[in-house]
């Protein structure tokens, strides 16, 4: 049994786990990807951190992992109660691995929020985050000629690193047209002088910046060869179009955060002010479940340098409640002041930067919004027609949400479409009942015989399917042996007894 | 340089790319269609969270492209049985 048990190695987690360690208890951190720093400190086999900012805070993070047990290319399925950690090590070949634990601290960060628009599954649309990851993490660009476009502030690195590696960006397209950036910036030195870094670099590579503009629609035969790109109006209706040649577009809306496992242990969450589903956590980053933390991204959209001080918030509090250890008052103290200023310069970007319903309206029948089950808008209206006005429903009736990524893709976008269809917004509990992934990664059922809290002889064979609540539709049937886990849950990892539940 | 085998055409990949990366690199921009429409799939979020990029790698169906690093010969071949 370990003292803590970190899951995911971004900004929040490293700081969160060497935190621990150096404290002096008996850590394990565990991360999906290949090697440590998250999607912030993302980089290449062959780093030296010349590119990068804030390369010398990773390298001490990276240079104190000896102090604990750290486990990469570990993907965490579930956490059970108590606690025991199940994931899955390997990227081939899958091996089950279990971590008891006394306490958790929840660090998986935030994935691309996306908007469907028509065009936007044709190949060479990747969202913004994805084109950032390819340059750091691979060092390709993601295509020759790219459209950058969505929203918000993370555009200009995109950008600005596409061209800086030879590509021609085509043009940032910027949803809003956030007039007082200048204010919301004053006070936040280091943001200002970041911000006049981009728009310098925005004039040396010749990039056109335009703001209240969208790509509303992408063509191409096989492969995305032109987007049409239209000036947007007050009411987020485009009053002028264009078409712009390109091979790759970049396109992101801010982010989700990665709820699964805090929601599995039942966490309480909210809604913040970008309308993403966050966990609640105090001033410690507890949640609402004692021995379970929450830091980074989590807990609210905010950036790597709010990801460090809340992990380093984390780490100490962890320390303080399992091994006595009082942090020192003055370093906690500045800690805290330094979240309460980040967290308020978060909160200003995402009101500067908010998604636009409009988006809504630029969707033709066909559109598809769920990626993985080809389900188009059409049959989102359809299903909202037989009264499935909540995500849930929709997704049941449309299956929008059902495949691969359970939903994570498509799970704003649907929220959406069904909640307007009676004239609403989504609240809370929408976008809750869109991020319940009781197996938060897809599952072998090979490899959940070997390990899981599911019983084996319940899943080896084709195991009986209860509706949960009253709510019917399709079992799930594994193929190749791998579980396709809904978000209504493939497997009902604490009783047992029906471990394939219709999704 | 390092290479792998994608449907028969060797495709290079510096050491620590994933294959996905390597593919793109290449101007290969999808390597799997979809189940209903036929529609043609590559990387889409880069992370491991849409599943858009399923491959089979030495014969083993539905990998993300976009996490499973090259391996010097490896065969690949696009998205897996349920793609
Ligand atoms: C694709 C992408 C690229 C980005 N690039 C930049 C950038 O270049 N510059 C910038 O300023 N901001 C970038 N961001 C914003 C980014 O969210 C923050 O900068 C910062 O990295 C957040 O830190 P974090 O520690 O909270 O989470 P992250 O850095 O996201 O780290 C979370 C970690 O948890 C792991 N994880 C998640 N779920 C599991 C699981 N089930 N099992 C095991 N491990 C898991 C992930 O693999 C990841 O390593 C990017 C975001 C995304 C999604
Ligand atoms: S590109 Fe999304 S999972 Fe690989």
């Amino acid at each position: 049994m370990r003292d803590v048990v970190v899951i995911g190695a971004g900004p929040a987690g490293l700081a969160a786990a060497v935190t621990a360690a150096t404290a002096g208890l008996d850590v394990a951190l565990v991360d999906a990807g290949r090697r440590p720093g998250g999607q912030y400190y993302r980089h290449h086999a062959a780093e030296t951190g010349a590119l990068h900012h804030g390369w010398d805070a990773f390298v001490r993070l990276r240079d104190a992992l000896d102090r604990l047990t750290y486990l990469p290319g570990h993907r965490v399925w579930n956490v059970e109660d108590g606690f025991t950690v199940h994931a899955l090590a390997g990227d081939r070949d899958e091996r089950p691995v279990r971590i008891d634990a006394r306490t958790v601290i929840v660090a998986t960060g935030a994935h691309d929020r996306s908007l469907p628009f028509p065009g936007w599954d044709l190949p060479g649309v990747l969202t913004a985050g994805g084109a950032q990851a390819l340059l750091k993490g691979d060092r390709v660009t993601a295509g020759e000629r790219v459209v950058v476009a969505g929203t918000g502030p993370f555009l200009l690195p995109v950008a600005t690193g596409l061209a800086g590696a030879g590509a021609t960006v085509a043009g940032v397209f910027e949803g809003n047209r956030p007039y007082g950036f200048a204010r919301r910036v004053a006070g936040h030195a280091d943001k200002l002088r970041e911000a006049v870094g981009y728009a310098a670099l925005l004039v040396r590579y010749r990039i056109p910046y335009r703001t209240g503009h969208a790509v509303v629609a992408a063509h191409g035969d096989g492969r995305v060869e032109a987007v049409t790109v239209a000036r947007l109006d007050r009411d987020g209706a485009s009053v002028r179009e264009r078409v712009i040649v390109c091979d790759t577009v970049a396109v992101g809306y801010g982010f989700t955060p990665q709820l699964e496992i805090p929601v599995q242990l039942g966490c309480a969450t909210r809604m913040d002010a970008d309308g993403s589903l966050v966990v609640v956590a105090d001033a410690a980053q507890r949640t609402s479940v004692p021995g379970v933390y929450a830091a980074g991204e989590t807990t609210g959209v905010g950036g790597a340098q709010l990801s460090l001080v809340e992990g380093e918030l984390a780490g100490l509090a962890a320390a303080e409640a399992l091994g006595g250890i009082a942090a020192d008052p003055a370093g906690v103290r500045r800690l805290v002041a330094r979240r309460r200023r980040l967290r308020a310069f978060a909160e200003a970007m995402h009101r500067a930067y908010p998604v636009h319903p409009g988006w809504m309206d630029r969707l033709r029948d066909d559109t598809i919004v769920c990626r993985c089950e080809e389900v188009t808008r059409g049959r989102i209206a359809e299903a909202a027609g037989l009264g499935a006005t909540d995500p849930r429903s929709a997704k049941l009736l449309s299956r929008a949400g059902m495949g691969w990524c359970q939903g994570r893709v498509c799970g704003y976008a649907t929220s959406w479409l069904a909640a307007s269809a009676c004239g609403r917004s989504p609240g809370p509990d929408d976008l809750l009942g869109t991020a319940r992934r009781p197996i938060a990664q897809p599952v072998r059922l090979r490899d959940l015989a070997d390990d899981a809290p599911v019983r084996p002889h319940e899943v080896a064979q084709d195991p009986p399917v209860r509706p949960r609540d009253g709510a019917g539709g399709r079992p799930v049937r594994p193929r190749d042996g791998t579980l396709r886990a809904g978000p209504e849950g493939a497997v009902r990892p604490r009783d047992g007894n029906h471990p394939i539940n219709p999704a | 340089m390092s290479q792998i085998v994608f449907e028969g055409r060797p495709v290079p990949f510096e050491p620590g790319q994933s294959i996905g990366a390597a593919l793109t690199a290449a101007g290969i921009r999808s390597w799997r269609t979809t189940r209903f429409g036929g529609r043609p799939r590559g990387l889409f979020c880069g992370i491991g969270v849409c599943f858009d990029c399923l491959i089979t790698v030495n014969g083993r169906p539905s990998l993300r492209a976009c996490m499973v690093e090259a391996r010097p010969g490896d065969v690949v071949q696009g998205g897996g049985p349920d793609a």
